[in-house]
Parts: structure tokens; C-alpha cells; sequence
């Protein structure tokens, strides 16, 4: 018998908004245009939530701060798809998938400020509190979809994650549990070019991330993550097919991480500047704003306006964060277990006597 | 000698060991051209290469696992994994293979693996970045566990380290890696594993710490008779320094920043129990951190042992 090809695949691309401001039309899902006005609010608010958490950053008001700079559209687009009973599993570098589901952004600056009281989720909000170590909430997205399966009901559990994390077990352990119990999942993956210092080809050796679903017996599909529209129809579509007992999707959001992975990193040491550069000409917001200006919706004034009124909001967040009162040192106690236990009472009186 | 800090003596002594033995190799997410994240691997890329600094994918199983596989092999490999509190999906292969490879195969393999990590609290971190889990590997049997308490003692242990026919897991106090300069032998410098070090001699109370804690118990203690034990090897434990200082001060305080329960100084306490009880004025005290999850930067001043607690304890401890 001759060699036959028993399975063959096909990765594709999505891209609706090209630099230039020009949709295709084809492919343009219908928002009415407050819709889009709202995207272009969000982009702008994260935009500037992230450049005054790094400003504040400098000035020792916050801590250790994890810029998004870059990825706004990968991150906005993709959460405005969701339905608010839909769960979403975030990694560290996801603020703008916080506030496009309107996480209260005063404790978002709380939480970078080093407390962790900022990390409460307000009740009926379905986002976790985010996880610092890399890939392992992937499987966590995996199990609450599978719940959702099992209890009939038509939501559907996101996780996001970096371009690194696909090289950690739990990403594949993630991703196969998904496609054997066909979970309504999807797993949006925020490939921003670099894992610290790691450059995307020396992660992994396969050509896209997206490939790596059809291991699993799913679709994966790359989308520019630059392109807001792209990113919200892919993600829109993979809800549905999830909620419609489709199945899980990987979703590669091609973005890049415009900034220094932390503000403890200096990414010189590792990238050359010419990169960076090139990336800007792809910003996301202003892609979205010529598209905007060319029908219409958006002139120098109202971007003004969307500018200042934003800069207000996250004016008012800061304010906010900062006129909280210190935690009670009590509070290091009250979440270890349901109630306290005999020795964490000790512990409390031995501290509440004072420091030291 | 020159002045150095830890990251500057850790790094010496990684150049020196990869200089004599060609089969030292290091591997680790951003250890290569970034230098690691605290630079402790900095300009080995540019010296080494790249088949001997390996920046690898993000994966701690894979670091380990294949960190085995070379050691196996004949290399020497010395693993980085980031923060300690990254550490834990490597047990597997910490504990399941290296820890065991050499009962495993009647001593026909044995894996002589460094696991490199930073750990400890006082940095100002992010959740995961404080860990001081070091108990855990205290427990398995088949692993060492060493904790150097400053660039002097870093060089000297680590190049034992390196040098080890078992599996060690070499803690670095991230606190210290830029606080104390002092100066470090030159040329090959090794400090026996298993052994502890008196810092400083005393009558009235034996203190024993390591790490990021030894440097505040010293400070602590300063108004007072005491004798400090620098742990140094916290698994296997030098018994022998513990108990001739016991037999000396009759009294025992164990400062560690790790929490209280299962730390290491419930070993100690037990230890000292079973074979120094006679000699014991005071029941042995200890100065640890709390039993909850590690906090975030507001309240980990408050988590962390600090000089007045340790005070409050001698003072304790000095009563009976
Ligand atoms: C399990 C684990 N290992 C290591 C780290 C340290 N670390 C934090 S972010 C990061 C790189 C992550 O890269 P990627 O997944 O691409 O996400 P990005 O930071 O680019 O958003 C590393 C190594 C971690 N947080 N968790
Ligand atoms: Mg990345």
C-alpha cells in the first residue's frame, strides 16, 4: 500500500483592520457605533491606566507593575465578547481585560501597590484574581468549563496567557483535557513576542501557537492582535461555537509587548530598539482611531474629550487607591482557612501586641 | 581580596567552577543573554555560549527534567528556576527522580543536579516571589538543601555545591543579594556541606539561624551574651555544632523566616529534645514567620522576623 497523508491541517489568520484604517467589510462583524465608540473609550482608558501605573511606578507609589502597552486591543476586544456570566481565568498582564469587564479601578492600583485587598473580585464579577504563576490557571479555565457542562448551563470559562506559557505542561494538560471533554472553552493566548528575555522562536519550534489546538483535536487561529475587530470576531465566534457544544478554541493574538516586561526588567540587554519601533506604526488605538476618523465617528475634539474624560476616571482611581487605609494586620490572618485556627489565634494575639 | 555582594560572588564562583570543569553547564528561563533576572548568570552567555548557558523555555518541569537527563549523561548541570515559589511543579522531578536515582539504581546512577533559586521574603515582591519553603525539601531524603547567609559563605558553599555527588537545592536569600558587600576569598574557596558555622561565640543563649535571617538575628543579639549558629546546610544538619553550643548555653532560640508549622525548627527542636534535653535551662523557643500565606508588601513587615520580635524572645528566653 502507498504512503497515504491521514490527516493534514491548515492554520489560519484573521485580520479585518490593516494599519491604514481600512476594514474589510466582508469580515466586519455589525457594531453600531457606540459600539465602537465604546472600544475606542477602553483602548484610551487602558492606555492611560498602564502609563500612570508606570508613572507612579517611578515615583515608588506602586510596586512592581507588569505593562500592557501594546496589547490593549488583544485584551479589549477579546473581553468585550464575553456575556458577564462567562468566566475568565487572567494571568498578570491582562489590566485592560480587568477593565473592559469594569473592575473598579481604584483597587486595580491597589492591588500593584502591594495590597492585596486590591484582588477582591466585587460580587457578580466572574474574573479571578490573577495568577502569578505562569500557565497553571490554563487548567483551571479547562475544569470551570467542564462544570459548566456538567451542570447544563451556557456559559462558557476563558483563560489568557503569554506566548511563554504554551511551553509549560499545564498549558498542554490545559488544552487536552479541554478537547477530550469537549469543554466550552477558549483559550486566548497573548502573544506578545517575548517571555522575558525569550524570544518567541526560541519558545517554541513551531511555526504559530494556534497550531499547537490541532494536537488536540481543536481549532486554533491566529488573529492580529493589533486589530481590535479581529480579535473581538474570533473570540465572539469561539463563545459561541463553545456555547453551542462546539468545543474549545486556542486563539494566538499576534501583539507585541511594547514595553519592558517589568518595571524590575530592562528589556535593552535582550531586543533592539529598530523591533520596538516597528511595532508602533501597528499600535492598536491608533489603528482604530483612523478607521474611526475616516467614518466619522472620531475628530480631533472628541478625542480630546474621550482623552480627558478618561484621564479624569483614572485620575479619581489613584485618589482612591491611595486614601485607603492600611490593612489591619489582622487581615494576614482571616483568609488562611474558613475560621481561624487554634494556633493562628496565638499568632494574631502575639502580633497585635505590637510589632516585634 | 575585593569587596563583593552575593550576586557578584555567586556569579565569580559560576565562572570559576564552568572554567575548571568544561562539564558545568547552566540552564534556566533568562539566565543566557538577559544574565538572569538578578544577573547572578550575567556574562556567562557572552563567555560560556550558548551550549553552556542555556536560556530555555518556560518550564520548570523541563528545566529539572532535562536537568536530570544531563547529569545522567555525565554533565554537571546547575538548573535556575526563577523565584522559588516557581518551583513546585519541578518536585515532581526533584523528588520523584533526582531525590531517588541513586537508591533507585543501587548506586549504579546518581544525580548530581544544583537547583539554583532565590527565596525569601523583605523584597517588596508580588504574590509567589517571597516563598520560603526550603522544609519541603528538607523532608526528602536523597536532596541537600544548602542556604548561604552572605557572598563569603555563597562561594564557599556553592562551590561545594558544585562539586556534590547528590542532588543539592541552593537557596539564595534574594534580600541579601545586594545588601552586604564583604569581601571573598579568591581562587578555589570551598566551604564544607553539613557543616554549620559559629558567627559568634557566646555563654547564655545559642541562637540558630540561615539566610536572609542570620543578618537580623545578629543585629538582635548584639546586646547580649549569645552564641549564633549559621546553619549554612540545612539538610542533612550539622548536629554536632548544636549540640555543643546547647551543652554550653542551655538555652535555644531558632529564628526562621519560613512559617512556623513543619519549618525547619520543629526538626531542630525535636533533635535537640531527643539528645541535648539534659542540658536545657529553657524550653527551645522559636522566632518564625505565621502560619498563613505569605502577604503581600504592606503587611510583610509585620510576617517577616524582625530584630525586635528576636529581642523579645532573648529576653524571653534569658528569664528562666
Ligand atoms: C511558573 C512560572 N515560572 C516563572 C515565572 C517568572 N516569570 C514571570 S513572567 C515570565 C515570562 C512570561 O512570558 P509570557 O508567558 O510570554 O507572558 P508575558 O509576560 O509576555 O505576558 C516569567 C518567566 C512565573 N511567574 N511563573
Ligand atoms: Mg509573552
Amino acid at each position: 500500500m502507498p504512503e497515504q497523508v491521514i490527516e493534514s491541517f491548515e492554520v489560519e489568520r484573521l485580520r479585518i483592520l490593516n494599519e491604514k484604517g481600512e476594514a474589510d467589510s466582508s469580515l466586519m462583524p455589525s457594531f453600531s457605533p457606540d459600539e465602537i465608540k465604546k472600544m475606542y473609550g477602553l483602548l484610551v482608558l487602558s492606555r492611560i491606566f498602564d502609563e500612570r501605573a508606570l508613572s507612579l511606578q517611578g515615583e515608588g507609589r506602586l510596586g512592581t507593575y507588569a505593562s500592557f502597552r501594546g496589547q490593549e486591543a488583544s485584551q479589549v476586544g477579546s473581553a468585550l465578547a464575553f456575556d458577564p456570566s462567562d468566566w475568565i481565568f487572567p494571568s498578570y498582564r491582562e489590566s485592560a481585560v480587568f477593565i473592559s469587564r469594569g473592575y473598579p479601578l481604584d483597587r486595580l492600583y491597589q492591588f500593584w501597590s502591594g495590597d492585596e485587598r486590591g484582588m477582591r473580585v466585587p460580587d457578580g464579577l466572574n474574573i479571578l484574581p490573577i495568577s502569578i504563576p505562569v500557565s497553571t490557571h490554563i487548567l483551571h479555565a479547562t475544569g470551570a468549563a467542564m462544570a459548566a457542562k456538567i451542570k447544563k448551563e451556557k456559559t462558557a470559562a476563558a483563560a489568557y496567557f503569554g506566548d511563554g506559557a504554551t511551553s509549560k505542561g499545564d498549558f498542554h494538560e490545559g488544552l487536552n483535557f479541554a478537547g477530550v471533554y469537549n469543554a466550552p472553552v477558549v483559550f486566548i493566548c497573548q502573544n506578545n513576542q517575548w517571555a522575558i528575555s525569550l524570544p518567541r522562536e526560541r519558545q517554541t519550534a513551531s511555526r504559530t501557537i494556534a497550531q499547537k489546538a490541532l494536537a488536540y483535536g481543536f481549532a486554533g487561529i491566529q488573529v492580529d492582535g493589533n486589530d481590535v475587530f479581529a480579535v473581538y470576531k474570533a473570540t465572539k465566534d469561539a463563545l459561541e461555537k463553545a456555547k453551542e457544544g462546539g468545543g474549545p478554541t486556542l486563539i494566538e493574538c499576534y501583539t507585541y509587548r511594547m514595553g519592558h516586561h517589568t518595571t524590575a526588567d530592562d528589556s535593552t540587554r535582550y531586543r533592539i530598539a529598530e523591533e520596538v519601533e516597528s511595532w508602533k506604526e501597528k499600535d492598536p488605538i491608533l489603528r482604530l482611531a483612523r478607521y474611526m476618523e475616516k467614518n466619522g465617528l472620531l475628530n480631533e475634539e472628541s478625542k480630546k474629550s474621550i482623552a480627558e474624560e478618561a484621564g479624569k476616571k483614572i485620575d479619581e482611581a489613584v485618589s482612591g487607591a491611595e486614601s485607603m487605609p492600611p490593612p489591619d494586620l489582622e487581615e494576614m490572618f482571616t483568609y488562611t482557612y474558613h475560621s481561624l485556627s487554634h494556633r493562628e489565634r496565638k499568632e494574631m494575639r502575639e502580633i497585635s501586641d505590637g510589632p516585634g | 581580596m575585593a569587596q563583593v555582594n552575593m550576586v557578584q560572588s555567586l556569579n565569580q564562583t559560576l565562572a570559576e567552577e564552568m572554567e575548571r570543569d568544561p562539564n558545568v553547564v547552566v540552564l534556566g528561563e533568562d539566565v543566557g543573554k538577559n544574565g538572569g533576572v538578578f544577573r547572578v548568570t550575567n556574562g556567562l552567555y557572552e563567555k560560556f555560549g550558548p551550549e553552556r548557558v542555556m536560556d530555555t523555555p518556560l518550564a520548570e518541569a523541563g528545566i529539572v527534567g532535562t536537568a536530570i537527563g544531563m547529569a545522567l549523561y555525565g554533565l554537571k548541570p546547575v538548573a535556575e528556576i526563577q523565584f522559588m515559589g516557581f518551583i513546585y511543579s519541578a518536585i515532581d522531578q526533584i523528588f520523584s527522580h533526582a531525590a531517588r536515582m541513586r537508591t533507585r539504581s543501587r548506586g549504579r546512577y546518581r544525580c548530581p543536579i544544583v537547583v539554583r533559586t532565590p527565596y525569601g521574603g523583605g523584597i517588596k515582591a508580588i504574590e509567589l516571589h517571597s516563598e520560603s519553603t526550603e522544609a519541603l525539601f528538607c523532608h526528602m531524603p536523597g536532596v541537600k538543601v544548602v542556604v548561604p547567609s552572605g557572598p563569603a559563605t555563597a562561594k564557599g558553599l556553592l562551590t561545594s555545591a558544585l562539586r556534590e555527588e547528590d542532588p543539592v537545592v541552593f537557596l539564595e536569600p534574594t534580600r541579601l543579594y545586594r545588601m552586604i558587600r564583604e569581601e571573598v576569598p579568591e581562587g578555589e574557596y570551598a566551604l564544607p556541606l553539613a557543616k554549620a558555622r559559629i558567627v559568634k561565640e557566646g555563654k547564655d543563649v545559642t541562637i540558630i539561624s540561615w539566610g536572609s535571617m542570620l543578618q537580623r538575628t545578629v543585629k538582635a543579639a548584639e546586646q547580649y551574651d549569645a552564641e549564633i549558629i549559621d546553619l549554612m546546610t540545612l539538610s542533612p544538619f550539622d548536629e554536632e555544632t548544636i549540640f555543643a553550643s546547647v551543652k554550653k548555653t542551655g538555652r535555644v532560640i531558632i529564628v526562621h523566616e519560613a512559617a512556623r508549622t513543619c519549618g525547619l525548627g520543629a526538626e531542630i527542636a525535636a533533635t535537640i529534645a531527643e539528645e541535648a534535653i539534659l542540658y536545657l535551662r529553657a524550653p527551645v523557643m522559636r522566632v518564625t514567620g505565621y502560619d498563613v500565606v505569605m502577604p503581600f508588601p504592606k503587611l510583610e513587615d509585620y510576617y517577616l522576623p524582625e530584630e525586635t520580635r528576636m529581642a523579645k524572645k532573648i529576653e524571653e528566653i534569658l528569664r528562666y
